[in-house]
């Protein structure tokens, strides 16, 4: 025996030993049969063999027309068409009669009753059905009858009648059932047909698995252990792991807290009021529309929750202006203020955070990560939900040029080098910036969020005074569609589990 | 979102080549490019410049913003004086009050109309209707070939069924309350009239109708055509300031193709007002105001450069505004535009250096534990819409009893707001039968349910085994309460979420409050979703959790 053909020996593992004698036939039914193991373990055992060169295996899939659920049934019982034939041909009936008596579900007497009308083998005159062929020819098996008999077929080697019954009860539900199944052939090499007719009693001293046991006792001392193919693929493994937006989320929350910035939070639901009076979004602006925000058909109380001189002031701001402001020149309405939406924006919390702030103790920083709704539809590039993050800095020096400081600190640690800052428009900002990233794969400017200063009709009314606070608001799955090469916005809450598992994680900063 | 479409050849023509850093210019100047061929410019006009909605208004904006000498500072365009010879007037009868109070009009001869221009025209009236004038609730516009009008004309209210003319592209004459259900327009914009019980309209002096604001023209007296050379323009609303300065954009963008603007007297009663009013508003500026938002160092010279680059002019620390205008309220609107004319490239950003303390929202802190315990155990975490649809929450979970919250109008079919994470945990698996099992899925987040009419929000932890049983959910459970060093308790309960298998599911409490359930879900169950594969499944309210932690 060559050295390398003891090796071999030595690396068989008891099932492919187990079947080597049976290997000769060529056969991969019989080896099943003779050897007594099951169709996967004795596969995986000729795999190994492969793999070892000891036989040549190839594996090629053939689809398979079988019998699904309710054709087995009906195979037995008759199709629904042929329980109906059965009832007329004894009286003919009126639909409803038919329906009751066949005792076919109305879904089977649906298509029972297409497939005889498109056969003309009955048809319907003053809502009774009535027979329209002679009784020789409802006798005979239909094509769809005969088909189910001679299954199963292989899908590749159907007739044209065949293929005609298949398609017409493909479309009804669980007749026929399509799968694939895998055609084993393998050949025996030469190095094969060498190691078959060694003895192999040798290698059955072999120590297979290491048991405690063994360890204990000592009853490994003299023996070999068999060896691996160390080579060979072994079934993949996942690990747990979070979500990608949430890893990303923790990411810019890390960001944030590095700047000095203090987390706000605060509910999904949000009244009007704090979505976009206190933020100057006048009541007839198109975004207060349900076309474009969800609403829910429910009020609050503003007066239970909002100090009364803070709803006062807003509506001031809105009414007439406040601190040099001429305000939007109509009357506002508490009720319009009171409605529930879905909140479209973080800076609801920036707003609610600024009623609050202790003026003596400026300055403060704030941010904000999370969900945000609109009423869109759901497409590639659309979708109701979305997460933003959001910061402010409430700052009596504050200024312009400390905004685009901020803006580009944060942009850097979230991953963007080049940005630039262009002019925008938001209703409760002046001035207000659109914060572009230069993607250089791309060769393109990306528009990655809002910002700007609020105007002095939100602060005025929140803070008591006019004080400056910068604030951005960025929207966050553009950034984590471009790290993570995502494409489809669906795909952020598709829960894919296969996606899921295999997604990198987030590594950034 | 409004876009200005601009022809390329018109563009390079007027202003300039378009290369890199024109194009970087334009979007300098606030109004981005959203798309570009060899043909075409898109830009887009964000909501507070609707003045910029033509493109001569864009034009001699964006050319002072350039510097172009000659362009920059007030834009003037001669009015020609009401003559009371001419006729030129327009009565308003108090029987608009309540409908559509006010309008404001003019006329502009000397115009030569191509069906370019006719579009043109066209084109801006549908945006200005779009934006400023708020789907025409707030302020429409109309504009009449002059040639087919007898002066003056009569704007006032009358009874629907009485008003009878031939809209503007409709076959045959119908009553006003006719065009609310026939024609086009009047389905689309009925809802703005139909509650009233007169609609108003325009009549000329030999008692023709002109239109029916805001809904639509008659084809006779109020259609532009290629023969058109005059015209008289009205817009009609609720606030004559508003629709003096919307009459000021369609103004002064006739005038830029030529047209000679006259001016007209509107009678309100007693009172006359003369339309056009170009008299530009006065504002205050304060230069230290301009330095210490900008955080720049701008002399006074420099602040008058800027506005008048932006189309404003500067006197004694005040700032004329172009009467187009319509979205200066506060001097915050002009410093902006000067940050604008500045050049936002032109900033050198800084942080200051002021000390505050970060710090991460504790609950927030807690939920990240939890899920590194639970990823820690192989468990994936996965992450669905809030909103949801009535047959995944309800219909397949057989819960029969849910006070699911609607959201209104939705454009999706998922249209409540999720009262659970479990029935979205077994969409999950359902939706994944073809991956590799084991799947060991969990999620953290909101679900809302309703309570005695107020909708309260509730952090929910869910964790779906599949394939699983009752002792390995307990197992995780049980594990999970250790790291976190709180007590869960299993116990006993008769109300136990019908979609378990009775027998083999429990209630978790915590501080001897039922938090949620624990157990293996029913078969009949698993069908619904079609799910091959026992799932054991649990679903907690770790509200207080996260507050004794926290």
């Amino acid at each position: 025996m060559t050295q390398n053909n003891k090796e071999i020996i030595e690396s068989l593992s008891p099932i492919e030993r187990k079947i080597m004698p049976y290997l000769k036939e060529q056969n991969f039914d019989l080896v099943i049969k003779h050897s007594g193991e099951d169709r996967v373990t004795a596969l995986r055992a000729l795999e190994f063999l492969n793999s070892k060169g000891i036989i040549n295996l190839h594996i090629s899939k053939k689809k398979i027309v079988d019998l699904g659920t309710n054709g087995i049934f009906y195979k037995k019982k008759g199709l629904p068409e042929r329980q109906l034939l059965h009832l007329i041909e004894k009286k003919s009936c009126s639909l409803e009669e038919a329906q009751k008596e066949s005792k076919l579900s109305q879904n089977e007497f649906r298509a029972a009753l297409g497939a005889l009308k498109k056969k003309a083998m009955i048809e319907l005159k003053n809502g009774k059905i009535m027979l329209n062929s002679p009784k020789n020819e409802i006798a005979k098996k239909t094509l769809e009858e005969t088909f189910i008999d001679e299954l199963p077929l292989d899908y590749n080697q159907l007739k044209p009648e065949q293929l005609f019954a298949l398609n017409n009860l493909r479309e009804r539900k669980e007749i026929i059932e399509i799968r694939e199944e895998q055609i084993i052939k393998y050949e025996v090499t030469e190095l094969g047909k060498q190691i078959i007719k060694e003895d192999l009693s040798s290698a059955e001293s072999l120590i297979e698995e290491l048991t405690p046991e063994m360890i204990k006792i000592g009853s490994w001392k003299g023996k070999k252990f068999r060896r691996y193919d160390v080579i060979s693929q072994v079934p993949r493994i996942y690990g747990g792991k979070r979500h990608f937006v949430s890893q990303a989320t923790d990411y810019a929350r890390k960001v944030w807290t590095e700047m000095g910035f203090k987390e706000m939070s605060g509910e999904l639901i949000m009244s009007s009021f704090w979505n976009f009076d206190a933020l100057f979004t006048a009541q007839d602006h198109p975004v207060r529309e349900m076309q474009d925000t969800f609403f829910l058909n429910k009020n609050i109380n503003l007066n239970k929750d909002i100090d009364v001189k803070v709803i006062n002031n807003v509506k001031q701001a809105h009414e007439k202006g406040i601190v040099g402001s001429k305000g939007w020149q109509y009357k506002w309405d508490e009720k319009t203020a009171e409605k529930l939406v879905l909140r479209t924006h973080t800076t609801c919390l920036s707003a609610r955070t600024l009623s609050k702030a202790d003026k003596n103790k400026l300055p403060q920083k704030y941010f904000a990560v999370g969900k945000c709704f609109r009423n869109e539809t759901l497409d590639w590039k659309h979708g109701f939900e979305f997460n933003q993050t959001e910061g402010i800095v409430i700052d009596e020096n504050a200024n312009f040029a400390h905004l685009l400081g901020y803006l580009q600190e944060f942009f850097k640690k979230m991953g963007f080098e080049k940005i630039r800052f262009r002019p925008s428009y938001f209703p409760y900002t002046e001035p207000s910036v659109e914060i572009d990233v230069y993607h250089p794969e791309k060769k393109i400017w990306l528009e990655l969020g809002g910002a700007g200063i609020f105007r002095p009709e939100v602060t005025t009314p929140l803070l008591g005074k006019a004080i400056p606070v910068l604030a951005w608001g960025p929207g966050f799955d553009r950034m984590l569609m471009d790290y993570y090469e995502i494409k489809d916005l669906r795909d952020m809450y598709k829960n894919d589990i296969k996606q899921l598992r295999q997604m990198k994680l987030w590594i950034k900063g | 979102m409004a876009i200005l479409s601009i022809s390329r050849k018109q563009f390079e023509k007027d202003i300039g080549k378009l290369d890199e850093k024109m194009e970087n210019k334009v979007a300098m100047f606030g109004t981005p490019i959203e798309a570009i061929t060899n043909e075409n410019i898109d830009v887009e006009i964000f909501p507070n410049r609707p003045d910029l909605l033509s493109y001569g208004n864009f034009k001699n904006s964006f050319l002072a913003f350039l510097g172009k000498s000659g362009k920059t500072g007030l834009r003037k365009i001669k009015i020609e004086p009401y003559n009371p010879k001419k006729n030129y007037e327009v009565i308003i009868d108090k029987s608009v009050e309540k409908v559509r109070p006010y309008t404001a009009c003019a006329i502009v001869k000397n115009l030569k109309f191509d069906d370019n221009k006719i579009k043109e025209i066209i084109d801006i009236q549908e945006k200005l209707h779009a934006t400023l004038g708020r789907k025409r609730k707030k302020a429409a516009i109309g504009i009449y070939p002059l040639e087919e009008i007898k002066l003056p004309i009569c704007y006032k209210a009358i009874d629907p069924d009485r008003i009878k003319f031939q809209p503007l592209e409709f076959p045959r004459e119908i009553t006003g309350r006719q065009i609310l259900s026939q024609h086009p327009a009047g389905r689309e914009y009925g809802f703005l009239l139909e509650n009233y019980d007169m609609y108003p309209v325009f009549i000329d002096a030999s008692n023709e109708v002109l239109s029916m604001p805001p809904i639509i023209n008659s084809h006779k007296t109020g259609k532009i055509t290629r023969e058109t050379k005059e015209v008289f323009v009205e817009c009609s609303g609720f606030d004559l300031n508003i629709l003096k300065k919307l009459l000021n954009i369609i103004i002064f963008s006739l005038a830029e193709i030529g047209g000679k603007v006259y001016s007209m007297n509107l009678k309100y009663g007693n009172k006359n007002i003369a339309t056009p009013d170009l008299t530009p508003e006065s504002m205050k500026i304060s230069l230290d105001n301009v330095n210490k938002l900008l955080g720049l160092n701008l002399k006074e010279n420099d602040i008058k450069k800027c506005l008048e680059k932006m189309g404003y002019e500067y006197k004694n620390k005040s700032v004329l505004i172009p009467a187009y205008r319509t979205d200066i309220l506060h001097e915050v609107d002009l410093i902006e535009d000067i940050a604008i004319a500045y050049g936002y490239e032109n900033f050198m950003p800084k942080i200051p250096q002021i000390s505050t303390i970060g710090e991460q929202d504790k609950k927030e802190v807690i939920k990240k534990k939890i899920a590194e315990i639970l990823t820690g155990l192989g468990l994936l975490e996965t992450s669905s819409y809030h909103l949801t649809t009535i047959d995944d929450q309800i219909k397949k979970t057989e819960l029969k009893e849910t006070n699911a919250v609607e959201v209104m109008d939705s454009k999706t079919e998922y249209n409540i707001l999720r009262n659970d994470l479990a029935h979205y945990m077994l969409k999950i698996l359902s939706e994944n039968v073809d991956v590799e099992y084991p799947q060991e899925i969990f999620q953290l987040g909101k679900i809302f349910h309703q309570e005695s009419n107020i909708i309260k929000e509730k952090e929910h932890l869910s964790i779906a085994l599949a394939p699983g049983n009752f002792t390995k959910a307990k197992q995780i459970i049980d594990y999970l309460s250790k790291m976190l060093n709180i007590k869960f308790n299993i116990v006993n309960s008769s109300k136990i979420p019908g979609y378990f298998i009775d027998g083999r599911a429990a209630e978790i409490t915590f501080n001897n409050k039922s938090i949620g359930h624990i157990g293996e879900i029913h078969p009949k169950i698993l069908n619904n979703f079609k799910i091959k594969m026992p799932v054991a499944l649990l679903e907690i309210d770790i509200e207080d959790v996260l507050r004794e932690l926290s």
